[in-house]
C-alpha cells in the first residue's frame, strides 16, 4: 500500500474536449459505462456525482449522496497517505495508490485508487476524479504466481506468534540486520523469507547460506567469492553469495557455526558494505540486507569466546525469537489440521481426521524437532493410513517411546553462570545449552509453569494473568482448576 | 442502553477498523434523553480491539460507517445492535437512535452541504 507514482499534468493535457463543453455528452451516461467505480468531487471533497458501479459497490444512491464528503462514501484505506484528495488538489498532479475499501456487503476489497485533478476550460482545478479499480483478482493471481508475499505462511494464533506477526511488518520496513533465534524446526527460514518478501527488497534475490553445512575452508569463498587463481582449482572468478544477494537479502542460517576469522570479515561487510573476494585486491561494494539465524544461544557463545561480541551486537539489531511448538499449545491443533489437509490433498487421500487415541498420543509428545517434526509425523501417518481416520497404529513408533527432554532455548540469559566443560559447538543442537528445566516437560507442565509465572508476575491477579497469557478469565480459571493450582 | 459510535471529528467515522476516536453515551428511551457522552481516544486503530472494548463497556448499540463482516457478525453474536454504513454528525445519529429512526446505510441530513 502506498504512493506508487505520480504523473505530471500540463494544463493543455487536461483541456476538456469540445464535446463535453458543448454539453452534448451526458456525463452520467459516460461514467456509467466505465467498468470501475468513478467518483467526482468538488474542491471541498464533496460528492458531485458517481457512477452506477460505485453505487453497487458502496450501496449508496448517488442522488442522496451529493454534497457528502467523498471519504464517507468510499470508506477507503489509503495506507500511510493521509488526505490523498487534498494532496492532489494541492499538487495538481495525479496520484495512484493501492489500498482497500469496505463494500456494501461488508467485505474489504483491495482497490487501486487513481486520483486526478478535475479542470475546467481555463485549466483551473475545481475538483478531483477518483477511479476505484477492484484488484482482488490481480492480487490472487499475483499470489499464485509469486507465492504468498505477506506472512500468510506463518500459521498460528497463540499470543507469542501474534507478537511475532506484529513484529514482522516492522522488520520488513527497515534495512537493519535481524537475528532470528529458536530451536530447530521452529520456522526461522520461513520468517526470514517472509521478512524479505514483505520488504522493498522483495524483487531482488533472497540468498540463503547455511554456515553450518559448508566446510570452513570453502565458506569464505562461498560467501565472498574468489578471483581466478586464488587457490588451486580456482580456474575462474566466482561472485560469491554476497554479490548474488546485491539489492536483496542474504540469509545466514546457523550463524553460530561461523568461524572467528569469518566473523571478522562479516563484521567488516556489515560496517563498510564492501569486502575483498578471496585472492582479490579490488574491493567489492554490496548492498544486501543481512538476516542471520541460529538455534544456538549466541549470548552464551559470546561469553564462551566463540562468537565475537561486536558482531553479535551488530546482528542483534532486530531480534525475533521463535517459540518451540510445546510452548504454542493454542496452535497445535491448528497446525495439525493444516498439515493434514495440505498433505491429504497433495496425496489425493480422503482422510478426515485423527481418532481420539491418536490425538492423545500426538498431544503428549514433546516434538524436539518442533513444527518440522510435526509435519513429518502427519505426512507419515497420511501415507500409512488406509482409512478415513488416523489411528495410533498409523503414527510413527517413535511417538510411543518416552522421549528425552530437550532443554529449552532461553536466549541471552545473562544472569546464568558460565558453563565450564561444555562442548558448545557440538553437533546435537540442544547440547550446548545447560538444562534449565529438569524432568519431563510435556505441555501440561509447560502450561502449569506458564500459569504460575503469569500469576507471579501479576501478583496473583487472575484477570491480568489471563490477559498476559492471551486467555479469557474462564479459560484460565478452568486451567488453574485442572492443574490443581487453586 | 449504552451506545458507541466510532467518530472522526464530529462525524460518524467512515471505517470501524480505522477509527481512533469513539463516543460512548447512554440513551434512555424512557425519558427520551441522552446522557453522559464520553469521547475516548484509542491507543491504536484496530477492529478487534474495538470489538473487545464494546463488549467490555456493555455497549448494546453501535453506529458506524463501513465495518467488516467478521466484526459485524461478532457484535451480533454478542447481542449488540449494529447500524452500519451511517454517514453524518454523531450527535444527529444519537438523536435518530433515540427516536428509533436510524437504519443501516442512512445518510443523515447533516452529512451533506448541498449547494
Amino acid at each position: 500500500m502506498g504512493r506508487k507514482k505520480t504523473t505530471s499534468s500540463s494544463p493543455e493535457s487536461h483541456r476538456s474536449p469540445d464535446l463535453f463543453l458543448a454539453g452534448k455528452l451526458d456525463l452520467s451516461c459516460f461514467i456509467d459505462s466505465l467498468p470501475h467505480g468513478v467518483l467526482l468531487l468538488d474542491s471541498e471533497h464533496r460528492v458531485l456525482d458517481f457512477n452506477r458501479f460505485l453505487e453497487a459497490m458502496t450501496g449508496y444512491n448517488r442522488q442522496d449522496a451529493k454534497g457528502v464528503r467523498g471519504e464517507y462514501i468510499i470508506r477507503g484505506n489509503f495506507g500511510a497517505i493521509t488526505d490523498p484528495v487534498g494532496r492532489v488538489l494541492e499538487s495538481d498532479e495525479s496520484l495512484v495508490l493501492e489500498g482497500d475499501c469496505i463494500n456494501q456487503n461488508r467485505k474489504k476489497i483491495p482497490i487501486r485508487f487513481v486520483i486526478s485533478p478535475l479542470k475546467d476550460r481555463s485549466a483551473r482545478t475545481f475538483g478531483t476524479v477518483l477511479v476505484l479499480e477492484d484488484i482482488s483478482l490481480l492480487r490472487d493471481l499475483d499470489d499464485k504466481v509469486h507465492g504468498l508475499y505477506r506472512h500468510d505462511k506463518i500459521i498460528g494464533h497463540s499470543p507469542r506468534i501474534k507478537e511475532i506477526l506484529e513484529l514482522l511488518p516492522i522488520a520488513a520496513r527497515t534495512d537493519s540486520s535481524a537475528l532470528i533465534t529458536g530451536e530447530t524446526g521452529t520456522g526461522k527460514d520461513l520468517v526470514a523469507e517472509s521478512i524479505h518478501n514483505a520488504s522493498k527488497r522483495a524483487r531482488h534475490p533472497f540468498i540463503k547460506v547455511n554456515c553450518g553445512a559448508i566446510p570452513e575452508s570453502l565458506l569464505e569463498s562461498e560467501l565472498f567469492g574468489h578471483v581466478r587463481g586464488a587457490f588451486t582449482g580456482a580456474d575462474r572468478d566466482k561472485p560469491g553469495m554476497f554479490r548474488l544477494a546485491h539489492g536483496g537479502t542474504i540469509f545466514l542460517t546457523e550463524i553460530g557455526d561461523l568461524s572467528l576469522p569469518l566473523q571478522v570479515k562479516l563484521l567488516t561487510v556489515l560496517d563498510d558494505k564492501e569486502f575483498f573476494p578471496v585472492g582479490g585486491s579490488k574491493k567489492i561494494k554490496v548492498d544486501a540486507r543481512i538476516i542471520a539465524a541460529t538455534h544456538r544461544d549466541l549470548g552464551e557463545f559470546v561469553r564462551l569466546g566463540k562468537f565475537r561480541e561486536d558482531l553479535y551486537y551488530r546482528l542483534n539489531v532486530l531480534r525475533i525469537h521463535l517459540p518451540a511448538l510445546r510452548e504454542r499449545e493454542d496452535d497445535f491443533r491448528l497446525l495439525l489440521d493444516y498439515f493434514l489437509r495440505e498433505i491429504s490433498t497433495g496425496l489425493n487421500k480422503k482422510i478426515r481426521g485423527f481418532s481420539a487415541a491418536s490425538l492423545e498420543l500426538l498431544s503428549a509428545y514433546r516434538y524436539p524437532g518442533n513444527i518440522r517434526e510435526l509435519r513429518n509425523i502427519v505426512e507419515y501417518a497420511v501415507n500409512v493410513c488406509p482409512d478415513e481416520t488416523i489411528q495410533p497404529e498409523h503414527l510413527p513408533k517413535s511417538l510411543l517411546a518416552v522421549p528425552e527432554t530437550p532443554p529449552p532455548f532461553i536466549p541471552d540469559s545473562g544472569d546464568r553462570p558460565t558453563p565450564t566443560e561444555r562442548d558448545a559447538a557440538g553437533d546435537r543442537p540442544q547440547e550446548s545449552h545447560p538444562p534449565l528445566m529438569t524432568g519431563p516437560a510435556g505441555w501440561g507442565e509447560v502450561e502449569r509453569a506458564m500459569i504460575l509465572e503469569a500469576l507471579t508476575k501479576t501478583g496473583g491477579s487472575r484477570t491480568r494473568a489471563a490477559e498476559l497469557l492471551g486467555w479469557s478469565r474462564s479459560k484460565l480459571w478452568r486451567k488453574i482448576k485442572n492443574h490443581g493450582l487453586e | 442502553m449504552n451506545i458507541l459510535i466510532p467518530i472522526q471529528r464530529n462525524e460518524v467515522a467512515p471505517r470501524f477498523d480505522l477509527s481512533s476516536e469513539i463516543v460512548i453515551a447512554e440513551i434512555r428511551r424512557g425519558d427520551k434523553s441522552i446522557s453522559d457522552p464520553r469521547i475516548l481516544l484509542l491507543p491504536r486503530t484496530s477492529g478487534d480491539e474495538l470489538c473487545s472494548l464494546i463488549v467490555k463497556e456493555n455497549v448494546s448499540c453501535v453506529v458506524c460507517g463501513g465495518i467488516e463482516e467478521a466484526h459485524f457478525e461478532y457484535l451480533l453474536w454478542k447481542k449488540v445492535t449494529v447500524y452500519d454504513g451511517v454517514i453524518g454528525p454523531y450527535g444527529e445519529a444519537l438523536e435518530w437512535v433515540l427516536d428509533n429512526r436510524l437504519r443501516s446505510g442512512q445518510i443523515l441530513p447533516g452529512a451533506s452541504l448541498r449547494k
